[in-house]
């Protein structure tokens, strides 16, 4: 069912890529901009891919839109109308909604983010840095021909050492919880959930209440695509060492604390399972590592606190509508670690990350506003998230303990906000609509096959 | 800024006088101004005149609810509710509908849980019977969500007999209450 030659391979998998960039474009002219665009369609990756189990490309590209961006495609006014009213809006519009207050404020931003020039985005994963290296190079040479498709920043990724496994710069083990898509052919691992209904990540297919619509039209440019909330985070990875050594007396009390507020401890192994001990081999068995709920096995929080960041981001069975809640998360690190022991260096590091859905104010911005930033969460009263919350000094953070809980005040902010944007991630069939900056026909707002599209030729 | 000042003494009724729009400083919910918690918590009065003829078919709701909440009495447990006002009344020849309920969660933040239990609880076909009402209300919870507000009419005075308190914290003083009691009659 799921039209996996025309989905965008983003969402659908994570191709094995130890480096990657993020170039973020301007076009200051819609017919230079799509003959751009068309010469790259053949480059981007298809989720057919995944299916197919070939050798793994060396390089995967994706391209995305902001809304501003599709109109500087030529993306017709009452087109532009039919998309969702956060998108439309942009993510830096959205800023008092999403906390981004004071420090994470869009004035803040760097790299163009929070400008109504930003209109794409061109993700490269690449094997390796000598890969991506060859690949920059080639797109530059391509697109030395578009002078008005302008580079507004680049964004380099690296993966963090060690690179057993995908981690952060505070070092927590990163990718443990992710959701299943009905028609993949893939079994979640126990706890991570049934697979969920397509239309909760792919518009154009029905989601988890059987519905469809409304598509933003026309139904070429919107079937089979997605929408993506970028965030670029700062950690300051210093601050966080530092707030460890204050609240722990050894190092084992420290790696606690860095669990508490996490929900797993930096191995990845769950505290609701390892509660007291880290527990490195259950971290790595995925038939494991995922298996747990907190309604029937931590309701007061003993083990995980009920305010810690896997708690909040997934309450599992103590929240209702968890199928309509979930996203897909893909990005990864920026910038050099920061050595054990060494002080804080100022080099901007962080984590550059998409978080992927159907609909972004329900899916993201409720995680975001209610579950990271609402102080009453769980009747807490003055709480946050202590990683994506907005932290400005005055919010607490409670560690359930038989007697007596531990409550630690005062918490720093340990991310800022960089940057930000919405993308809409089009399919195939939609790059190539916007390419040939065809206007709805009738034929082509139905579904057709490709060699039916009417197209307009546009030189 | 934190809200570390909202801790209360709730022997002290209270009552606030709020504003016309509803709200003392304008923040921006996802779908739109929020409203602050009151000495009566959070709340909502929705008043929006009924299609002629339909009165009959809103009362029975009543019926409705309540054999549905003597079968699942936790259905409504999600939007943490105190209480539940339904009125029908008239101004001159029109029969209005109002909708009053007080509870502990900002309704901006779990307005699509609250929608999809009354899906789930079949309240949400009362809806129907009100003028104006979006036809695609099934597929366009951004359009339910905006009438909803749109006939939103907030108060200007709320008083609360032991303020601010949540019917969570309700529920585990009278548990509280009710064991320690027991633990005295073991006690004899």
């Amino acid at each position: 069912m799921l039209e996996l030659d025309d989905i965008q391979h983003f969402l659908l998998t994570r191709p094995r890529a130890l480096a990657a960039r993020y170039g973020f474009l301007r076009f200051r002219q819609p017919d230079q901009a799509r003959s751009w665009l068309s010469g790259i369609i053949d480059r981007v990756g298809r989720g057919r891919a995944v299916q197919s189990g070939g050798p793994l490309d060396s390089r995967w590209v994706t391209v995305a839109f902001t809304w501003n961006g599709l109109r500087a495609l030529g993306v017709e006014d009452a087109c532009l109308a039919t998309f969702p009213e956060e998108f439309r809006q942009g993510m830096a519009a959205r800023a008092p909604i999403l906390g981004d207050t004071g420090a994470n404020h869009p004035d803040h931003w760097v790299g163009g983010l929070a400008s109504p020039d930003l209109h794409a985005i061109v993700i490269l994963f690449a094997r390796d840095v000598t890969e991506r290296a060859r690949c920059v190079q080639e797109h530059q040479q391509y697109a030395a021909q578009f002078p008005a498709v302008e580079a507004l920043s680049t964004l380099d990724l690296e993966a963090t050492p060690p690179l057993d496994y995908a981690h952060d710069h505070f070092g927590y083990r990163d990718r443990m919880s992710q959701p299943e898509i009905e028609g993949m052919g893939v079994e979640p691992t126990p706890g991570t959930g049934a697979p969920l209904k397509p239309g909760e990540f792919f518009l154009g297919y029905p989601d988890e209440n059987g519905d469809t619509g409304p598509l933003p039209q026309p139904d070429i440019l919107s079937r089979n695509g997605s929408f993506l909330a970028y965030r670029r985070l700062d950690e300051h990875v210093g601050a966080f060492r530092d707030f460890l050594r204050a609240n722990g007396a050894t190092p084992e009390e420290q790696e606690l604390i860095a669990a508490k507020l996490m929900g797993r401890w930096r191995s990845g192994a769950p505290l609701v399972l390892a509660p007291a001990q880290d527990d490195p081999q259950l971290a790595a068995d995925p038939q494991r590592n995922n298996n747990f709920d907190y309604g029937k096995m931590d309701p007061h929080g003993y083990a995980v606190p009920l305010g810690a960041h896997i708690r909040r981001m997934n309450p599992r069975d103590t929240a209702v509508n968890m199928n309509r809640r979930r996203i897909i998360r893909r990005g990864g690190t920026y910038g050099p670690p920061l050595p054990e022991g060494a002080p804080e260096d100022g080099v901007e590091r962080g984590i550059a990350a998409f978080v992927g859905c159907a609909s972004l104010i329900r899916q993201f911005e409720f995680a975001q506003n209610v579950w990271a930033n609402d102080p009453r969460f769980h009747e807490l009263g003055n709480e946050r998230d202590p990683f994506i919350g907005t932290q400005d000094g005055s919010y607490d953070m409670t560690i359930p303990k038989r007697p007596i809980k531990k409550k630690i005040t005062g918490l720093p902010a340990f991310t800022s906000v960089k940057g930000g944007a919405y993308f809409f991630l089009p399919g195939i069939r939609a790059l190539r609509f916007l390419a040939d900056g065809t206007q709805p026909t009738r034929e082509s707002t139905a579904y057709v096959s490709e060699g039916d599209v009417a197209r307009t030729p546009w030189h | 800024m934190s809200n570390a000042s909202t801790v209360n003494d709730w022997t002290k009724p209270a009552a606030t006088a709020i504003p016309k729009e509803g709200y003392f400083t304008l923040e921006q919910g996802r779908y739109g101004a929020t409203y602050p918690r009151t000495p009566a918590c959070h709340g909502f009065t929705i008043i929006a005149k009924i299609k002629p003829g339909t009165e009959g078919e809103i009362r029975a709701y009543g019926k409705r609810i309540e054999d549905t909440i003597a079968a699942s009495p936790h259905a409504l447990a999600p939007l943490q509710l105190h209480y539940l006002r339904w009125v029908l009344f008239d101004i001159g020849p029109e029969t209005y509908f109002m909708y009053q309920g007080i509870f502990d969660t900002d309704f901006d933040k779990y307005t699509e849980d609250a929608i999809q239990l009354f899906k789930a609880t079949g309240v949400d076909t009362v809806f129907e019977k009100l003028e104006g009402f979006p036809t695609d209300w099934k597929t366009n919870a951004p359009a339910f969500i905006k009438f909803v507000r749109e006939h939103q009419c907030p108060s200007f005075l709320e008083y609360g007999e032991y303020p601010y308190v949540s019917a969570a914290e309700i529920k585990k003083a009278l548990a509280l209450k009710q064991a320690f009691s027991s633990m005295l009659d073991h006690m004899q």
